[in-house]
């Protein structure tokens, strides 16, 4: 892969949970305007993972990290880089939806107000952030809702639109669509899919199919470990690792 | 038959725990009825209109006057002052406890701060006269400073122990997800807690409040020792004051029986059953409504 296109990378990773260890030498890159699927059996590390590019461990005492995450060039633990920087760069949507319990608005404008846009811009940065978010229609006019109203995936589609709002460069999305019916995955894929040509995404899924339908690239972990990555098609199609067959055809995991 | 020895047993037990359920609503509904016998013996000599507005309250004068408002006030005025006192430092060590401590330190602060609770008031009335009340006088530059200020710092001191401890649970009780939400589009800690965690925390920080002031408006002996006793309409905080709670305290003691006097007492007692029973009533309807939010 050539230099200019990775966006993201981590080498030599470990960490630790108190004395258990999470990460065994995670070495890892993410392309630019790509999606990189994360697979792997529950406790195999990929969220820990995940969470380890926006800094979500910091707020964890027992957490110890080693090994080095660059966005673009620069390191993401770097000293004098603060942490709310990271996090406007690298946007995050959970695994359960989880807009604030405030108005549909007010849900958005929080981000923007917290890093400072000034309030002439914002109106329109989040009609923007909606339509980009395919949920503008369904809720513009209804913008004083609260936002625990909207169903289950309007909801996700919401947090998607609040981490878009911020122009991040890489977007993390940690089992976006593990508690959402077929039909809001199916809309929620197709948004990850248009949202490629902006951002680079990294996606945690349990859900084999969903990798196979949305990801460019498939990064496989088993117990800490990355076991095997590359190209979807030939990862699915084609494994070279044993473990990796095995869960990828559903004999384990 | 042994069968029928525990089916014996097993009705008995069922008969003794309803009996002391219904002896506790017995107790509640006798002393609420007493109240308000003796109230209503009350306003059948003096006018509801004369007690509610009068600004005197010299029962042993000629003529005897019973007006509550002077009483009143200085219940408001004492609370008041607590309530400005205790609020924002119970809500910041509520913060400091849940969002900011580590669990060691919350595990030492926690049952040091719940053990102020079991101070017992006259206790802290001694604490009153013999460091505050000093205190305030050379500050203030009066003779004494056994005043309304004095009275309410003691009860914010009594009142802190509720408040943070209700306060600390419904911010730790806020889902963790809300607070991920806010860190990840580069929120602070500080801003989290200003902006999400302590809005949606709301309803039980109300209730923590409201169970505050409960406790600082029926507090007798603290007030009693510390804020001078002046009958005299309150003029402010560097003032003397005399709670309804301490009035009755004082005067129950050496009143005759069954005169004017003895039911006013009642009567001003009544005036503050129905003021901590609206509170309690206020605080226990935010904390059912902190509970819906949490299960929703």
């Amino acid at each position: 892969m050539n230099k200019d296109d990775i966006k993201l990378s981590a080498s030599s990773v470990n960490l630790w949970f108190g004395k258990k260890q999470v990460l065994k030498d995670i070495n890892i890159s993410f392309p630019k305007n790509q999606i990189t699927a994360l697979i792997g059996p529950s406790g195999c590390g990929k969220s820990t993972l995940l969470r380890c590019f926006n800094r979500m461990h910091d707020l964890s005492p027992d957490a110890r990290i080693e090994g080095e995450f660059l966005l673009e060039q620069r390191d993401l633990y770097e000293r004098g880089l603060s942490v709310t920087e990271v996090r406007s760069r690298i946007g995050m949507v959970f695994q359960k939806a989880n807009p604030f319990p405030k108005s549909i608005y007010e849900n958005i404008n929080y981000g923007l107000k917290i890093n400072d846009v000034p309030k002439e811009k914002r109106q329109d940065i989040i009609e923007n952030a909606l339509k980009e978010s395919y949920i503008w229609e369904e809720v513009k006019d209804e913008m004083q809702k609260p936002a625990t109203r909207l169903s289950g995936g309007q909801q996700q589609r919401l947090c998607i639109a609040r981490a878009v709002s911020l122009r991040p460069e890489v977007i993390l999305m940690d089992e976006p669509c593990s508690a959402l019916d077929p039909l809001s995955t199916l809309k929620i894929e197709e948004l990850i899919v248009k949202l490629k040509k902006d951002y680079t995404i990294i996606i945690v899924t349990h859900n084999m199919q969903q990798a196979q339908r949305v990801a460019d690239k498939t990064v496989f972990m088993y117990l800490g470990e990355i076991i095997e990555e590359g190209d979807t098609n030939t990862l699915f199609s084609d494994p070279k690792n044993d473990l990796t067959a095995n869960y990828v055809k559903g004999h384990f995991g | 038959m042994k069968l029928r020895a525990r089916e014996r047993i097993d009705n008995s037990v069922k008969l003794l725990v309803k009996t002391t359920g219904f002896l506790v609503i017995a107790i509640l509904g006798g002393i609420f009825f007493m109240l308000l016998w003796n109230t209503a013996a009350f306003f059948l000599k003096i006018k509801p209109m004369d007690f509610m507005t009068g600004t005197q309250w010299n029962p042993s004068g000629d003529p005897a006057t019973y007006g509550i408002l002077p009483l009143l006030v200085s219940t408001c005025l004492v609370t008041l002052g607590a309530m400005v006192i205790a609020i924002p430092l119970g809500i910041g060590t509520a913060s400091f406890l849940s969002e900011y401590a580590g669990k060691r330190l919350k595990n030492i602060l926690k049952p040091i701060i719940e053990m102020l609770a079991a101070v017992p008031s006259v206790a802290i009335g001694f604490l009153g006269i013999v460091i505050l009340g000093p205190g305030i006088a050379q500050i203030t530059g009066q003779p004494n400073g056994l005043n309304a200020l004095n009275g309410a710092i003691l009860l914010a001191v009594m009142a802190l122990p509720t408040i943070i401890t209700v306060a600390e649970d419904a911010l730790h009780g806020v889902p963790h997800m809300y607070k991920e939400a806010s860190y990840a589009v580069g929120a602070s800690k500080w801003k989290t807690l200003i902006y999400v965690t302590i809005p949606a925390a709301a309803p039980g920080i109300l209730a923590a409040v409201m169970l505050g002031v409960g406790r600082a408006i029926g507090e007798t002996m603290t007030v009693l020792m510390a804020t001078g006793n002046a009958s005299a309409f309150p003029k402010g905080f560097f003032h003397s004051v005399r709670t309804i709670t301490a009035t009755i305290a004082i005067e129950m003691g050496e009143v005759p029986y069954q005169t004017t006097h003895y039911y006013s007492l009642f009567a001003i007692a009544a005036v503050l059953f129905l003021i901590t029973l609206a509170v309690n009533l206020l605080g226990e309807h935010y904390v059912n409504k902190f509970r819906k939010f949490h299960s929703a």
